[in-house]
């Protein structure tokens, strides 16, 4: 079996600009963020992230990494609005794809399973068919004739997700409490990366947890990282909780284009082993 | 038991929206609903099933169910869920915004972005809890429909529209519902020291006003020591309601 170790330069020089990526988690919860800080501080451009959207999309955005976000929400959990992608909203900087919650599944789920679109009841009557005019609905061709919304497959070119554990050939596990959409990024997409607290041997996956915690198989996976604290600032259980007040220091660095000067130079300019140090 | 605070109303006017709704899902966004739910699950509404925050269900004796999100999202598509969530702007007709205001290609202030609320109301009954009854909120058009109301949900027609249901919302002020020949909103009741000419007034559209408005019920003496004694004995509570 191939040994898919990579480091974060490598999997950051598989990226191009205008690429279209999915990034694992919900809202401030493993989120893969060594990977996201390494993007922020690349040269590439117009990005189209793909997320259930917390500090992955505000960071990017804020670096000026990002075109456009599809997502049906971006939070901080424990502050509720994301203040650089609201920022960036307010000055028109970046664009957006707002979709249903259910609705970001169900596309991921066919792009997932190589289907063109999924019907779905939610979206009908709301605004989001107002605000992505490309959308369509479908009419069963059953006896019912039920008009549904036809949520097109959000198909990705790279996912990135965070893992508690994973072994060198890319089988991932999560030992929290939810595997959040992590498996259905990484089969949306034609590569996906995962970053991983520790890689450990096979045997010692077996032991971490059960079965069902095994959710990534290396069928799913191009490389695998290790990137210990690699989801901070964002909740990794039950490796770590959630740094809250350095995701407050985060969301007071969208005060002002000096205020995230101030907190990227002194945690993300330069590399992650910088970061590391500078927050423990 | 010392007299209920509105606050303490407004919990059980909350729990209320989940009175006959036997075995289902009781999602709930924010402290308030959430202590709602919890009463009305240890009162009158024993079968709910409750969400710990995460992805556990916890029933009286602790874990009871796993519910990852995608699962809620499984959940909410089989409709077994009646959710009570926030509203940033609510018009006559029950559609809500939490997206963004002002226009949405650019607005003056994004919120939080649609998240599950247009597939909630299509699917599930949905509530809505308003911690501060105001012009603000109460709004003669939302600027960004997120959940749908009866409007959106009547113009959509059968059979789109059959599982939509609006419940209740209740505010610092007054409990609310669509039972209104046109299903516009109409108030149901006004909380204890609160007058009907009040509520109108911080309303931005015209209300729905029955010859009776009756008070809200106040919570019973079991109701109250649930909520002091075992549901927020710290009194987390107090700092809720908008001032």
């Amino acid at each position: 079996m191939a040994d898919k170790v990579m480091s974060i330069a490598e999997v950051v020089g598989e990226l191009r600009s205008g690429m279209t990526i999915g990034i694992g988690g919900w809202g401030s919860r493993r989120k893969p963020m060594a990977l996201v800080r390494a993007i922020a501080r690349s040269a590439l451009t117009d990005l189209t992230v793909v997320s259930y959207g917390g500090p992955d999309v505000g960071l990017l955005v804020a670096a000026g990494r990002v075109r456009r976000v599809v997502t049906g929400f971006v939070s901080l959990d424990s502050i509720p609005l994301e203040p650089h992608f609201r920022r960036a909203r307010q000055l028109g900087a970046v664009e957006l794809t707002e979709l249903d919650e259910g609705m970001l599944h169900w596309g991921l789920l066919a792009a997932a399973r190589r289907l063109p679109y999924l019907p779905i009841r939610a979206g009908l009557g709301s605004d989001v068919l107002r605000v992505n005019p490309e959308l369509r609905t479908v009419r069963s061709p059953y006896s019912d004739g039920e008009e549904l919304v036809a949520v097109p497959a959000l198909t990705l070119d790279v996912a990135l997700v965070h893992l508690n554990r994973a072994d060198r050939q890319g089988n991932g596990q999560y030992l929290g409490p939810d595997p959040y959409f992590d498996d259905l990024f990484c089969l949306a997409a034609t590569r996906s990366f995962i970053s991983c607290e520790r890689l450990v041997d096979p045997a010692e996956l077996r032991s971490g947890g059960p079965a069902q915690s095994l959710l990534i198989s290396r069928m799913m996976v191009s490389g695998v990282l290790e990137t210990p604290h690699g989801a901070h600032f964002t909740s990794c259980v039950p490796d770590y909780d959630r740094d809250e007040a350095f995701q407050r220091e985060y969301a007071e660095s969208a005060a002002s284009p000096q205020a995230w000067d101030r907190f990227r130079a002194r945690y993300l300019d330069a590399d992650e082993a910088h970061y590391q140090r500078a927050v423990s | 038991m010392t007299g209920a605070s509105r606050v303490e109303v407004c919990i059980v006017a909350c729990a209320e929206a989940w009175r006959g709704d036997g075995e289902i899902l009781a999602s709930s966004i924010g402290l308030i609903p959430r202590l709602a739910s919890q009463l009305a699950s240890r009162t009158f509404a024993p079968d709910l099933v409750l969400s710990d925050g995460e992805a556990g269900l916890v029933g009286d004796d602790g874990a009871e169910g796993w519910l990852p999100y995608r699962a809620v999202l499984g959940i909410a598509a089989a409709g077994r869920r009646h959710m009570m969530m926030g509203a940033s702007q609510l018009d006559r007709y029950g559609n809500q915004n939490i997206s963004c205001i002002g226009s949405w290609a650019q607005p003056t202030a994004q919120l939080l972005g649609v998240r599950g609320a247009p597939g909630n109301t299509i699917n599930h009954p949905t509530s809505y809890w308003v911690p501060r009854h105001t012009r603000r909120v109460f709004v003669e058009r939302v600027d960004v429909v997120s959940g749908i109301g009866y409007d959106r949900a009547a113009a959509l027609g059968p059979p789109g529209n059959r599982f939509h249901e609006i419940r209740l919302v209740v505010t610092d002020k007054a409990v609310l519902d669509f039972q209104s020949p046109d299903r516009g909103m109409r108030l149901r009741s006004v909380h204890p020291g609160v007058s009907v000419d009040e509520v109108v007034a911080a309303t931005g559209f015209p209300l729905q006003l029955p010859d009776h408005v009756p008070e809200t019920r106040s919570p019973s003496d079991r109701e109250l020591r649930l909520i002091r004694d075992q549901l927020d004995p710290a009194g987390l509570r107090d700092h809720e309601l908008g001032r």
